[in-house]
């Protein structure tokens, strides 16, 4: 009783690490628990350009801030011949180009490579805004400002609904005097942003400018799009200034807070920037596992990842034969498969993952009859065992050669993948069961021989499977979790499949006994 | 009804393989007493120094360059078994029964040559029929004599007596009677009949080949129920005997009847099989209550079969009530 205890503290323990440390890859770090998880990455490139006049130049631009919600994975300061750095103002991070002299024209580059992090909610800024500053205007815009943000006010419960009808009244689908007397057809976006704040401050009411991107793939020359935030009192909201819809739109990166300015160049004119997307698709495991390497989590950093590729192959391959041996388990514990020899089946699946599974197949009953046959007549030949098994070998060596050979003339290339099983494994099979044979009879032969490659096929149908081979890799602690269940099993005394079978006419003898 | 109801099954006592390795085998064997049972040649000896009676041995080969010897070893011999020591299951047993000049025969009239001997030899020396491969000893034993009562139910071969010993008291019985099929062999595997034993006073009770009910031996056309073993008084005390020279709690003993020397003991076995209970029609668990429930365990072979054969006879076994053999809560 005692010594069960103890297991099933173990078991308990073993299985809630290994699910714990699996959870934690999940919810923390973002690895994806399918295989197919695909996410949207995008590049953005900003393109700089100016003249430069032949003085000092300094080019300073805005760069998005970080936050919970979008994950930068790269970003790359290009230009030629230029001092870099990234300074961290008040408003946010700025990137600053500088050079002694330069002329002509001239092009830095920003490139942003982005995705959005579906496992956090976006987090409004909570910075504390200042006092709105009330607006200046001559005395007819002064009226129809007034009037305007009389009938917003009119229309409106709270900050959120005034700002949002305030909107409405400005667009364009709702032409009136005072509207079209505060924007005409040639304001800029950036004049009808100032206006909706300067409007806003007319009520006390704190706002600022949003400038973001939408990311869509495959645009060039973008320009940002402009947002107002206003603050209800205990929090920034953004509006859309042409439709008045409150929240961050889908695929948006905001790049700036504020009114500050986006771009400066000192020492040269006619300076532009435009935004370049390319969209990408990409396996959310690869974009965690990035993600996790760039912030060196303990977990990844002394994980697998950190292997050469090539070690990572074989570990891909190693990490599947625990998956083998809980089928080899179960198969043996609990539908009571008779295999010969406990794990060979685990073998042969492993040689049918590299051969296909028809092809593998009929290889295999071909070498092992064939083997079987001469090895039969290997045994009236006086030899001593070690020789006769090396003996057979080297005749399944011959075997699998004119196989090959033969395939190949009549033009079957599957069948030459017939080296990938394991020689010694075929050889020792074969005698193994040729040994069988005439100790137990061809019905045991064939009962161990079914059932160590049904055992392997159903290990190969597991060990193929795109989503546990996936899980093995990525998730290696569900080794834990595998050990767990085989510890449980390992203490599994009920009946055996095949024994209810087995047992079955002594079942039914007993009735007819105590029937009459 | 192709599978029987595992409910059923537990209420007969019916022991299943995953049950017999954890609670009985494991639990009740000892891992270092298995050399004991594992090497033939060990348990003779040991059998031998406790006076149980064992078929005399004849010789050894130790070595693969010993196999030239056999020639002499054999040549004083009509009739013997050569066996490999720490074979089981039966493995690697021939049995001649003849010589015609320089040719051995089997029993079922096969011809052999000596170098076919000396191979045979050969791979038994290099491990073929031991467990895991390990290099073997090769002893050659005299030939039983069939039992003129076995005369009828034997084929080509010498049927054995399998008692399962269950803290050295006999708790069921089989006997394994060789047919056509199997080759001379008392391999149940290989199509040898089982026939449940009565302890109670050696008669048989029910037959089975591969697992299903039969009536009559198939090669001999005999029916089973007027098979009764004869020194069955003197059969039961040996087998029992087997606890104290082995001191394993689950024995499987084997033993053969003598024409000359009656009831001898050839091979013990670590892990008997479950066959005997489809042989029986009966499940071992209500019997190892039995014993379990005990105070005490006898010390005299004599009253524990005398306490089996009370106990176990097959008149009172349907009366017992069926008790489950339960070693873990929840199981």
């Amino acid at each position: 009783m005692k010594a069960e205890f103890k297991l099933y503290i173990l078991v308990f323990l073993i299985m809630t690490t290994g699910i714990g440390l699996i959870l934690y890859k999940h919810l923390a770090l973002g690895f994806p628990l399918l295989p197919d998880d695909k996410k949207l990455t995008w590049i953005v490139e900003a393109k700089i350009d100016f003249v430069a006049n032949g003085e000092p130049v300094i080019v300073s631009f805005a760069l998005p801030p970080k936050n919970t919600s979008t994950i930068f994975m790269e970003e790359n300061f290009a230009s030629p011949d230029y001092g870099f750095s990234e300074i961290a103002s008040p408003t946010g991070r700025r990137a600053q180009w500088s050079k002694r002299s330069a002329n002509d024209s001239q092009t830095t580059y920003y490139r942003l490579n982005v995705y959005k992090n579906d496992l956090t909610i976006a987090t409004p800024p909570s910075d504390i805004p200042h006092e709105p500053i009330k607006p200046e205007f001559d005395k007819a815009h002064q009226i129809a400002a007034i009037a305007l943000v009389e009938q917003a006010r009119n229309k409106s419960a709270n900050t959120e609904t005034f700002t949002r009808e305030l909107i409405k009244l400005l667009s364009p689908q709702m032409p009136n005097q005072n509207q079209s007397l505060l924007i005409n057809d040639q304001a800029s976006v950036d004049y009808k942003t100032n206006l909706v704040i300067d409007l806003l401050a007319l009520e006390n009411i704190s706002a600022r400018i949003v400038r973001g991107l939408y990311l869509e793939g495959g645009r060039r020359k973008q320009t940002l799009s402009n947002f107002v935030e206003v603050h209800n009192g205990s929090q920034w909201l953004l509006f859309n200034q042409e439709t008045g819809e409150i929240g961050l739109p889908e695929n948006f990166l905001i790049w700036q807070h504020g009114a500050e300015s986006l771009l400066d160049v000192i020492g040269g004119q006619n300076s532009r920037v435009s935004f370049s997307i390319i969209e990408n698709v990409q396996s959310s495991r690869d974009l965690a596992l990035l993600n996790n390497e760039n912030k060196q989590a303990t977990i990844i950093d002394f994980s697998i990842y950190s292997l050469p590729i090539e070690q990572q192959n074989a570990f891909k391959m190693i990490l599947l034969l625990p998956i083998g041996a809980l089928i080899v388990v179960i198969l043996r514990l609990i539908i009571g498969i008779r295999t010969s020899g406990t794990f060979m089946p685990i073998l042969i699946a492993l040689a049918l993952i590299q051969t296909t599974l028809l092809t593998g197949i009929i290889m295999f009953l071909t070498v092992v009859s064939t083997g079987l046959l001469i090895r039969n007549y290997l045994s009236h030949l006086n030899l001593l065992f070690v020789a006769r098994i090396s003996a057979v070998i080297i005749v399944v060596i011959l075997i699998m050669a004119s196989i090959s050979i033969i395939s190949n003339k009549i033009g079957v290339s599957q069948a030459l993948t017939v080296t990938f099983f394991p020689l010694v494994i075929l050889a020792w099979t074969i005698e193994r069961m040729s040994v069988l044979w005439e100790e137990d009879g061809p019905r045991e032969v064939f009962i161990q021989g079914s059932g160590s490659l049904i055992t392997a096929v159903i290990a190969y149908l597991f060990m193929t499977n795109n989503t546990i081979a996936y899980l093995t890799f990525n998730f290696p602690e569900l080794l834990l979790v595998n050990l767990a269940f085989i510890l449980i099993l390992g203490q599994y005394t009920g009946y055996r499949l095949t024994e209810l079978y087995r047992f079955n006419s002594l079942d039914r003898r007993r009735n007819a006994i105590s029937e009459p | 009804m192709l599978l029987a109801s595992p409910k059923k099954l537990r209420s007969c006592g019916i022991i299943g393989m995953n049950q017999r390795n954890f609670s009985l085998v494991s639990r009740y064997n000892p891992r270092h007493l298995y050399p004991l049972v594992d090497d033939k040649l060990k348990t003779k000896l040991l059998a031998q120094k406790a006076g149980i009676t064992v078929p005399k041995l004849l010789g050894t080969v130790d070595y693969q360059h010993d196999v030239k010897k056999l020639k002499d070893l054999l040549s004083a011999h009509h009739q013997f078994v050569i066996k490999p020591v720490k074979g089981s299951g039966g493995k690697g047993i021939l049995v001649i029964t003849k010589r015609d000049q320089n040719d051995y025969i089997k029993p079922n009239g096969d011809r052999l040559t000596l170098a076919e001997i000396e191979r045979h030899v050969s791979d038994i020396l290099s491990g073929l029929h031991s467990l895991g491969g390990k290099l073997d000893t090769v002893m050659i034993e005299s030939l039983i004599q069939l039992d003129p009562v076995f005369s009828d139910y034997s084929y080509e071969g010498i049927p054995d007596l399998r008692v399962i010993i269950f803290q050295g008291y006999p708790i069921m019985a089989m006997l394994r009677l060789t047919t056509h099929t199997s080759d001379g062999k008392a391999n149940l595997h290989q199509g040898a009949v089982g026939v449940g034993v009565d302890i109670g006073n050696g008669k048989a009770l029910h037959a089975v080949q591969f697992g299903k009910p039969i009536q009559h031996h198939p090669d001999t056309q005999k029916t089973f129920s007027e098979l009764e073993i004869p020194h069955w008084d003197k059969l039961l005390p040996l087998a029992a005997a087997c606890y104290e020279m082995t001191g394993l709690g689950y024995l499987g003993v084997d033993i053969v009847l003598d024409r000359d020397l009656g009831p001898m003991i050839i091979e013990l076995n670590a892990r008997p099989g479950l066959a005997i209970q489809v042989a029986n029609s009966a499940g071992l668990a209500p019997r190892i209550n039995v014993i379990n429930e005990l105070k005490q365990i006898d010390p005299d072979p004599q009253s524990r079969a005398d306490f089996s054969k009370e106990n176990f006879s097959n008149s009172l076994s349907g009366s017992l009530p069926p008790r489950l053999e339960r070693t873990r809560q929840g199981d």
